[in-house]
């Protein structure tokens, strides 16, 4: 590719990185399909997995990162540093790798209680241990009061593909059956409401959790895995429309069987947000042939973070990209990729 | 929660609709005013399940959208001065000023805050006392009340440092000018039920009976909206034009007597100018005087602010019902949510925004 001095994002549409750079929507996907895919383009991002799939010495491997800066750092049902381990986790267990080998790096701000830090690295080594993977390289940098946010960690990880394993947005095709296993948008709204002082009346907890033991119950009963992907930031809406994209398909789901739970969605409701939209970090979306989904369903089902498994929708058509839903009352209607932020409404 | 799950009912949903096409003989044109159910009713489609003789036209009732552009460009170059915090509910973040919106002053190093509550703003201000706190009062007859309440607390604290930039309008003088006009079409009227929740519907009785138009009070869920449809069409082939209630179990036809006094209290009526629209008579709340220690339009003095709205944006047309979204030639186009040229392309609550979000199939 030919190397360009003009940005490619045009100048009067946004002189400045905006928060809504950054939500995992429409802007998100600007900014990496003009700008960092426009020069950094190679047969390995140009796929835009979760993580780069290479081959070394005829062994597989997965390659991902991710940077974590979640605000307020404990929230109900964790904290930043098991976050910061299981997300890049389960962005290799997606990839059909068995996580190995993962990096730490710290950007700590200036007079962060010891105590936290501490707090911090216990539940990244149990995350760590329960995920059986091993934290083998990692930099501290601390910033001065001010430049930060309390703390900044970024992880990288590696892990080798399983055998004979071939998953990606590409091989999904019609018939496709899509599974999740369990309830929406919680760690979005456990976040929200700690962040933004809101006080519902059951404290709604993050769903984050390693999913590589589930994804590997998944690979045991089938191999006719086209895709996986967990809907963390810009949550189901915006993971079924990036494969819908890459795999030019037309989506189908299902209202009535999209896992929300009541506290959640009287959350929703509250602040005219859209659960679909919001964040989840140990949600998994499965793609897999129709013969093999009531298998891959009961497996899912057996394993603790996959309960509350259910079928959620099904590629319909090839050849068109789109997320349609049936609604609750019987009509159909598009599920887009959100703008930027979701922004609480007026009334 | 299953006070909600009953109101999306799919077999009550198919009756209703079944309904409807049973009542409805000939062609009706309704407006439902709030930007909420403009929402609902693309959101799930409802459009989908009505006879061809309906047709739903969008009202001016987003407040983010009818907040004049005046407005917005005073509250970005309040928002842009050094000594301020300026707060605002989130939707209104993104609504374009004539160069600039109010995220782009928080990504050019503006103090600029989204609250859920402008209590959360007095709060703020509160506890940054150096700092001159300016809270964006905009919304309908649903909002005013808590807005007032901010300033009556303000008072009590004795802060010199909060201020709400007032922006509120009112329903009732917005039918009368949609009414009022030469190339109104609109039969009929679903009211707004959460304004209705504050003001109660005394209001619209005179409104009925002047333009010869059924009115009916309607709620925000599916359900809600195909009872309010169905009312309305039934009223419309009896001929009666009548304010009638469907979202009883929250509305009262005296509305909340607690909030009214509030409002009554803090604010008096004003004309106000509605972005696209225009200025209507007597359409708005201002502070009153006894107030203006709290109003940001007098605390900042801001004048020649020079206001330009985009040329292409149809946006006055799609408020008054006069044209859908998809009729303009820059929708989807030039105007999209991440550009938009106008602000029902913004708000959750716009047509605009609605219409590209749930409708862009069938407009390509």
């Amino acid at each position: 590719m030919e190397f360009q001095l003009s940005c490619p994002i045009p100048k009067s549409e946004y002189e400045k990185v905006l928060l809504a750079h950054g939500g995992g929507g429409t802007l998100t996907h600007q900014l990496i399909s003009k700008m960092f895919l426009n020069q950094f383009g190679n047969e390995y991002l140009n796929e835009l997995h979760d993580g780069a799939i290479f081959e070394i010495s005829g062994n597989k491997f997965a390659f991902t990162t991710d940077s974590y800066v979640v605000n307020p750092i404990f929230f109900p049902g964790g904290n930043i540093g098991e976050l910061a381990i299981n997300g890049t986790v389960n962005d290799l267990a997606v990839c059909g790798a068995k996580p190995l080998f993962i990096s730490a790096g710290f950007i700590i701000e200036e007079g962060l209680e010891i105590e936290e830090l501490w707090q911090i690295v216990l539940s990244m080594k149990k995350a760590a241990d329960e995920a059986g993977v091993m934290i083998v390289t990692g930099d501290t940098k601390v910033v001065e009061k001010g430049k930060g946010d309390k703390i900044f960690i970024n992880t990288s990880g590696i892990g080798l593909v399983y055998e004979g394993l071939e998953i990606s947005p590409k091989k999904v095709k019609s018939g496709d059956v899509i599974i999740i296993n369990g309830r929406i948008a919680e760690h979005g709204i456990a976040i929200m409401s700690e962040r933004e002082g809101l006080e519902f009346e059951t404290k709604i907890k993050s769903d984050t959790a390693p999913l590589n033991g589930l994804v590997e119950d998944i690979l045991k009963v089938s191999n006719k895995i086209s895709v996986m992907r967990d809907p963390t930031r810009g949550g189901l809406a915006s993971a079924l429309n990036e494969i819908a994209s890459s795999a030019n398909v037309k989506i189908e789901i299902y209202e009535k069987e999209i896992p929300v739970s009541e506290e959640v969605m009287g959350a929703c409701e509250i602040l005219g947000l859209d659960p679909l939209y919001i964040a989840n970090e140990g949600k998994i979306l499965v793609f897999v042939d129709e013969s093999d989904a009531e298998k891959v369903l009961d497996a899912m089902k057996k394993n603790p973070h996959g309960k509350e498994s259910r079928i959620i929708g099904k590629v319909i058509e090839e050849g068109l990209s789109l997320v349609t839903m049936k609604t609750l009352i019987g009509s159909t209607r598009i599920v887009d990729m959100i703008s930027g932020e979701q922004l609480p409404r007026i009334c | 929660m299953k006070y909600l799950s009953e109101f999306r009912n799919p077999e009550a949903a198919q009756n209703l609709a079944l309904k409807i096409k049973e009542v409805t003989k000939r062609n009706w044109t309704i407006m439902e005013v709030c930007g909420g159910q403009t929402h609902s009713i693309l959101k799930y489609n409802i459009d989908e399940l009505l006879p061809d003789k309906i047709r739903l036209i969008h009202g001016p009732g987003c407040p983010v959208c009818v907040t004049s552009l005046e407005m917005i460009d005073k509250a970005i170059e309040i928002a842009s001065q050094p000594d301020v915090i300026f707060t605002s509910f989130g939707d209104m973040l993104r609504v374009p000023g004539s160069k600039l919106d109010l995220l782009s002053v928080k990504a050019n190093g503006g103090d600029v805050r989204m609250v859920y509550s402008p209590l959360d703003a007095v709060k703020i201000a509160q506890s940054n006392p150096d700092k001159k706190v300016v809270f964006f009062a905009v919304g309908f007859e649903t909002t005013a009340p808590a807005n007032g309440m901010s300033v009556l607390r303000a008072k009590e604290l004795g802060l010199k440092n909060y201020s709400i930039l007032c922006s509120h309008v009112l329903v009732p003088p917005a039918i009368e000018a949609l009414m009022s006009g030469f190339n109104s079409s609109i039969n009929g009227f679903l009211a707004a039920g959460h304004v209705c929740t504050v003001m109660g519907y005394e209001e619209y009785l005179p409104l009925a009976e002047k333009y010869k138009i059924p009115i009916v009070v309607t709620g925000f869920e599916p359900i809600d909206i195909l009872q309010g449809i169905l009312k309305c069409v039934t009223l419309l082939e009896e001929g009666k034009n009548i304010v009638e209630n469907q979202y009883s179990r929250v509305v009262r036809k005296e509305g909340n007597l607690a909030a009214k006094e509030v409002i009554k209290k803090v604010f008096e009526i004003t004309d106000r100018k509605w972005r696209g629209i225009g200025l209507i008579p007597k359409s708005g709340l201002k502070l009153k005087d006894e107030f203006s220690d709290f109003d940001a339009e007098k605390i900042f003095d801001i004048k020649n602010l020079q206001v330009d709205e985009p040329e292409v944006c149809i946006a006055g047309e799609v408020l008054q019902g006069l044209k859908l979204p998809i009729e303009c030639p820059a929708f989807g186009k030039e105007c999209t949510p991440e550009n938009p040229l106008g602000a029902p392309m913004v708000s959750s609550e716009g047509a605009c925004a609605a219409y590209f979000h749930y409708k862009k199939v069938k407009i390509n």
